[in-house]
């Protein structure tokens, strides 16, 4: 028989500590970045040249991904905080989803200079 | 036994210490950059497009109307960040004392507004 417990303290604990690991990098990659744009000559050919290179676009998409992953909890906290009705709260979710997923799709785009 | 005690949730009477303050306009930056999300990516990929595709982003983003929505996003990240370590740290119990908490709190509103300014004029 199937006796799994679906409420309890460790309800969210995992997307809990998602929110705080993807803050952490989103922190560490803003730091990193205005140092490098402090150290950088400020003009379009620089800035062009860096954001070339394969490292910075790896680490750019990463960060990226940890900030829609971020933004997908919160988001998800704030319905379930604010909205009740089941239905609603449902299609709010999915059009969550729905926009975060493009936004992906559109920073793929720009970050690889498709 | 009854306690009487004033209790109501008026929003327009409801006084927040500084702290929550701080929490809530921490959930409203978050709200307004998730749905910048898709203006942001457009500010990147307008720094990274060719010479003449950049002529025309400029013309974009130096609409005073524009740039007014770039300070506002600005101060939205600025708050967002600065809290958001904030509760990092009491998120591991650093900083939870009384004193301690509140003024970390102020610290964040005035360091937030102070970054957005400074950026500001030098962006402007
Ligand atoms: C370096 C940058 C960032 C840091 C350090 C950070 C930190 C945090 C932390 C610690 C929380 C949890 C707060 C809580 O549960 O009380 C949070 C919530 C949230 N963040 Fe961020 N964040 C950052 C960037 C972003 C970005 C770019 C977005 C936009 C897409 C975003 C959207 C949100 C949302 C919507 C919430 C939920 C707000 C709430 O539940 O009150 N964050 N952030």
């Amino acid at each position: 028989m199937v006796n799994r417990i679906v409420v309890g303290a460790h309800y969210g604990l995992r997307d809990w500590v998602l929110q705080r690991v993807t803050a952490v990098i989103m922190a560490i990659y803003t730091f990193a970045l205005v140092l490098f744009l402090l150290a950088m000559p400020s003009s379009y050919e620089g800035w062009k040249a860096f954001f070339g290179q394969t490292w910075v676009q790896v680490l750019t998409q990463t960060t990226l991904l940890a900030v829609f992953m971020h933004a997908w909890v919160g988001i998800r906290d704030l319905w379930m905080d604010y909205i009740k009705p089941v239905g609603v709260r449902l299609t709010l979710h999915v059009l969550t989803l729905v926009w975060l997923v493009s936004c992906v799709i559109y920073s793929i785009k720009v970050v690889w200079g498709l | 036994m009854q306690k009487q005690r004033p209790k109501h949730l008026d929003l327009a009477k409801i006084r927040l210490p500084i702290p929550g303050i701080v929490s809530i306009l921490h959930r409203i930056s978050g709200v307004a950059l998730f749905f910048s999300l898709p203006l942001l990516i457009y500010l990147l990929h307008g720094t990274l497009s060719s010479a003449e595709a950049f002529d025309a982003y400029r013309a974009v983003v130096s609409h005073p109307l524009m740039k007014l929505v770039l300070i506002g996003l600005l101060w939205a990240f600025m708050h967002h960040f600065c809290a958001g370590i904030r509760f990092l740290f009491l998120d591991v119990h650093k900083g939870l004392e009384l004193q301690t908490a509140r003024a970390t709190a102020k610290s964040v509103i005035v360091i937030s507004l102070a970054l957005t300014v400074i950026l500001g004029v030098v962006l402007w």
